[in-house]
């Protein structure tokens, strides 16, 4: 067992990396839930969006385009989830476990033509001087532009959320459909908008996966990491920077568990591995005593009949 | 302008015409898929739903729709009782596999032993995984206000861990050569949950999903405790004006759902599966979620949907192996049957009108 | 009797001439644990589906099924295409041993073949490849092209066939330099290529400049291509869309010889139960191309070792060797058997580190 291996900053600058999808695909649900909406589908929106972004970029030879399409594949996912919950009023629950397992079988389909081939790279952001200073450098200026886009829309929905009439709307939607509507704030509406935001996050945050994090296309390839997203946002309690925190954190947990081995320490891995999800339950406890729980119309059917 | 309006009671009619349209829509929009993939539409529609149940080899599929079924239903009866009052379970996933574990984990402990006693004890301690597991989020949600799905669906990652390391320590099997997974149970009589009938895919886990469907629906129509259920879940205020005892029922819901769920981790893995492995779960405790719904919570129809889940699963293997189907396209099958079935639920508990736009 | 008897004359005057020509057929059926899409180890075993067809054109029809899980469905599947005719079927994951058992016993006249299993019937044979031929070339141009002495492994489970692979390229990597360090890493899934990255990428920060991986996705690949002085091989398919560097070599699972073999035997009434173990001299086991990225000295003594591992002159597990507490484990000259192979539980002298259990 050596610990000195273990070089701090790298390990720092590998976990934001590690941490990425999950903070977009999270940050994406996270307004859906404000909104009062639990769409279970993260998972399928991710690798839809994962397979649309890798396509896209393959053919075009733009990574950038392919984000584009990969957030544009994702909130068409959602669509079907909207149909379902906004149009048809059927349950969120069963509607999300759905869309998971529809967008899986058809990123599949849409992948057929993809396996085995490199996309287009990325370049890093290359500030000179900045980019190689130590520490500091690549910690927070060695990466990818799309990981500055994740921290940038965490700060973007933190203060939405926080000082907006936007934001003050679409929390009022989830905290009581019925008073929201009685306002004349359009409910269905506000909703349909932030599912369609999270589905573009959930896509952007798939597409981090094929095009950057791996990068490569294989069938179900986010293995599971839109599952994570969800206990992500109910560890941070609904609140966007808590949102970052976790995700390094949960991200972290897989990165130091593996360092941890390569250094040589004997650790029992499932045990680690199911961590994150006690200490999530653990917070829901103790913020069973706080003020910020759930929005209360989380999962609620709204439906306009007075 | 077309608006939805809220019937005063479900109707009828519609409840049972849409799981019809539902399926005929799928064949439609399924069939058009399976054309664009070069497919003949109609064979493939045929193959999966026809073939399970009359085609050639259908005594053989027959029993596999009952041994695919059993746990989806045993399952979804008891998801259903919680969905009715408006108690979300969606760890079942969970729930099966520690009541796998739990249940395997006796019969391990008694190997070679062999006595009658056995397999009994291991469906208590499989019923048993199952309620403990589940009882976690009950616990939390009644003395702490916590949110069970939530709790539930983080439960199944800490399972599945625990599934995988139980299956790489305490109960690999030492003569297996150091390959993860368990002794294979079906060589071990006492714990074997054998056909009770050869042939007919009746073992015990199938017995108890028909139990399961007369329990459930006896207890809905007929007991005090299913009336407070139902009350809870379509008038919660009223409800408590009848002195519904809220956490005792959400104790009873979660508690029975995961031990329906253990159990039904506990047939599978002493019967059709044999062993604890790393990927012994296989969704069968989130599809389970799709089936209660798809059955409209209803005892009965869940049986039924189950035993659609299962057509399709059945039937999607067939189309893949005749028609060279990919996988990926039966899961696309799946997915639309269940959109539709979901969306036109919606004629169920609305009457959509066409409406002159008022001045509000 | 006499009814089917009918029944068959009632079918030939009918002209149901294609039933009888699909009869003349032999029908193979494979079924694969992961989609034909996961580009590692489904993807090949249905290449080697594919040449069988490309081999035998008309008179052979392939099915599969993909990813199915094991335990009951496995079985199902497995007896559906036994009733449908299926003349051979390949089961090619592990965890499918048992089912296989169980449905050949109920198709005597129906030949199976178990991918990496150890339980043969009358109608079962198992096939596997030694894999650990093909790390002991990549073990030793390891050796001698790390410069900081620190070669990376990433693990899935600790099972035999990947300790197997761990101590036959440590054996041979030390040989070509006597300071080189193994790094173990154990990633604890078949197949998630986001963490595989990550695994690549914390070895190479702890200064391993070879990445060896026992995973089948290219991830590790793509994380040493960013870094940049690290070098990887190819693992269960050639991935040459990442040579000449960072992928030096790599080792190629190719099954269609012994696909092609198999069926041809069923063809001719020929097929026995075997138990195959093949390696390099066979074919099972191939060598991807060895880019000019490394040393031509380097090249000709690693096709060397190839070549003598090929011709059986040399076995890659030959004494003497110590098991990692020091004790003996074969003397001088003396080459492991396949039983202790099959099961292998320790490293060899000198990995640090232990197997978690």
């Amino acid at each position: 067992m050596d610990l000195s291996q273990i070089n701090p900053v790298l390990l720092v600058a590998s976990l934001m990396v590690a941490a990425t999808p999950l903070l977009l695909a999270a940050i994406g649900e996270l307004v859906v839930e404000k909104a009062g909406v639990l769409n279970l589908g993260v998972e399928g929106m991710m690798i839809v969006g994962a397979i649309t972004g890798f396509a896209i970029s393959v053919e075009t030879g733009s990574p950038w385009l392919g984000f584009l399409a990969s957030a544009i594949g994702g909130a068409l996912l959602s669509l079907l989830f909207v149909l379902l919950t906004q149009v048809a009023l059927a349950n969120q629950v069963a509607s999300g476990l759905a869309l998971t397992l529809f967008g899986l079988g058809l990123s599949a389909l849409l992948g057929q033509g993809y396996v085995g081939i490199k996309p287009p790279g990325m370049a890093e952001l290359d500030i000179p001087v900045l980019s190689d200073l130590p520490v500091v450098g690549p910690i927070l200026f060695g990466h990818d532009p799309i990981l500055y886009l994740g921290i940038a829309l965490t700060a973007a929905v933190w203060a939405v959320l926080k000082y907006t009439r936007v934001g003050l709307i679409l929390r009022a939607v989830g905290e009581n459909h019925d008073a929201a509507h009685a306002l004349g704030y359009k409910v269905v509406r506000i909703r349909i908008l932030a599912i369609l935001f999270g589905g573009a996050c959930a896509g952007l945050g798939g597409a981090y996966i094929s095009l950057i994090r791996v990068p490569q296309w294989t069938e179900g390839m986010t293995a599971g990491v839109g599952w994570i997203a969800l206990a992500l946002v109910v560890f941070a309690s609904w609140k966007p920077w808590r949102v970052l925190l976790g995700a390094y954190l949960f991200g972290g947990v897989t990165v130091v568990q593996l360092n941890l081995q390569a250094a040589g320490v004997a650790i029992p891995v499932e045990y680690l591995a199911m961590s994150p999800y006690i200490i999530t339950i653990l917070m829901l406890v103790i913020l069973s005593a706080d003020k910020s729980r759930a929005p209360a119309s989380l999962g609620r059917i709204f439906h306009a009949s007075h | 302008m077309i608006v939805l309006e809220k019937r005063p009671q479900p109707s009828q009619a519609w409840s049972y015409a849409t799981p019809v349209v539902a399926v005929l829509a799928t064949m439609v929009f399924g069939g058009l898929l399976f054309a664009a993939m070069g497919k003949d539409p109609v064979e493939a529609i045929r193959t999966i739903f026809w073939e399970p149940l009359f085609g050639e080899f259908a005594f053989y599929y027959r029993p596999q729709l009952l041994v695919k079924g059993a746990p989806l239903v045993l399952i979804a009866i008891g998801l259903s009782l919680g969905f009715r009052a408006g108690i979300w379970n969606i760890g079942a996933e969970g729930q099966y596999i520690v009541g796998a574990i739990c249940g395997a984990g006796v019969g391990l402990a008694f190997y070679p032993h062999e006595a009658w006693f056995i397999f009994p004890l291991m469906v208590i301690a499989g019923a048993f995984g199952g309620w403990i597991w589940a009882m976690i989020p009950a616990v939390l949600k009644v003395r702490f206000g916590t949110n069970e799905i939530l709790v539930s669906l983080m439960l199944v990652y800490v399972a599945e861990q625990l599934l995988a390391s139980m299956s790489l320590g305490l109960l690999k099997n030492p003569e297996g050569f150091g390959f993860p997974g368990s002794r294979n149970l079906q060589s071990y009589d006492s714990a074997h949950n054998a056909e009770l009938i050869t042939g007919t895919g009746m073992h015990w886990g199938v017995v108890a999903a028909f139990v399961a469907v007369i329990f459930s629906y006896v207890l809905l129509k007929r007991h005090m405790l299913g009336f407070h259920i139902r009350l809870t879940g379509e008038a919660p205020r009223a409800a408590r004006f009848a002195g519904v005892n809220p956490a005792r029922l959400i104790l009873f819901c979660l508690g029975t759902s995961g031990a329906l769920a253990g159990l039904a981790g506990l047939f599978e893995v002493s019967g059709p599966s044999g062993v604890v492995s790393i990927d012994f779960n296989v969704g069968y405790g989130f599809t389970a979620i799709i089936v209660a719904f798809l059955g409209r919570l209803h005892p009965v129809g869940i049986l039924l949907a189950g035993g659609l889940m299962a057509l399709t699963y059945i039937g999607g293997e067939i189309a893949q192996s005749q028609l060279g189907l990919p996988a990926a396209a039966i899961q696309v099958f799946q997915g639309m049957l269940l959109f539709f079935l979901l969306a036109l639920d919606l004629l169920t508990n609305y009457r959509i009108r066409a409406a002159r736009k008022e001045v509000a | 009797m006499k009814f089917t008897s009918l029944l068959a004359t009632a079918a030939m005057a009918l002209g149901l001439a294609t039933a009888a020509a699909a009869e003349d057929k032999t029908k193979v059926g494979f079924i694969y644990v992961g989609p034909v899409g996961d580009g590692g180890w489904t993807y090949e075993h249905d290449k080697g589906r594919q040449a069988v067809e490309a081999e035998f054109g008309d008179k052979v029809e392939t099915v599969y099924v993909e990813s199915v899980p094991e335990g009951p469905d496995a079985e199902r599947v497995m007896t559906q295409m036994a009733l449908e005719g299926a003349d051979l079927i390949f089961t090619t994951s592990f965890g499918y041993m048992d089912a296989t058992i169980n449905v050949a016993k109920k198709f005597p006249d129906v030949k199976f073949e178990h991918a990496t299993g150890y339980k043969t019937a009358p109608n079962v044979s198992v096939y596997s490849a030694r894999f650990y031929e093909g790390r002991a070339v990549q073990g030793h141009i390891a050796g001698k092209m790390t410069k900081s002495n620190i070669i990376g492994y990433i693990g899935s489970y600790p099972i035999p066939e990947v300790i197997r692979g761990i101590n036959s390229a440590f054996i041979h990597a030390k040989k070509a330099n006597p300071d080189v360090q193994f790094k173990i890493v154990w990633a604890y899934t078949w197949f998630d290529p986001a963490k595989e990255a990550d695994a690549a990428k914390v070895l190479i920060e702890q200064g391993a400049d070879v990445i060896l991986q026992h995973t089948d996705s290219t991830a590790p690949q793509a994380a040493a291509q960013k870094a940049g002085n690290v070098i990887t091989f190819g693992q269960a398919s050639d991935m040459s869309e990442y040579a000449p560097l960072p992928r030096v070599s790599s080792i190629i699972d190719n099954w269609a010889p012994y696909y092609i073999a198999r069926t041809k035997a069923v063809m001719d009434g020929t097929w026995e139960t075997v138990n195959t173990w093949h390696g390099i001299k066979e074919g099972m086991v191939e060598i991807g191309e060895i880019s000019d990225a490394v040393p031509a000295e380097v090249k000709a003594e690693a096709l060397a070792l190839k070549d003598a591992i090929a011709s059986g002159e040399y076995h890659p597990f030959t004494g003497p060797l110590n098991k990692q507490d020091g004790t003996p484990w074969l003397a001088e000259g003396e080459v492991a058997d396949d039983g202790t192979l099959a099961g292998m539980n320790f490293y060899v002298e000198g990995i640090e580190g232990e197997i978690p259990q």
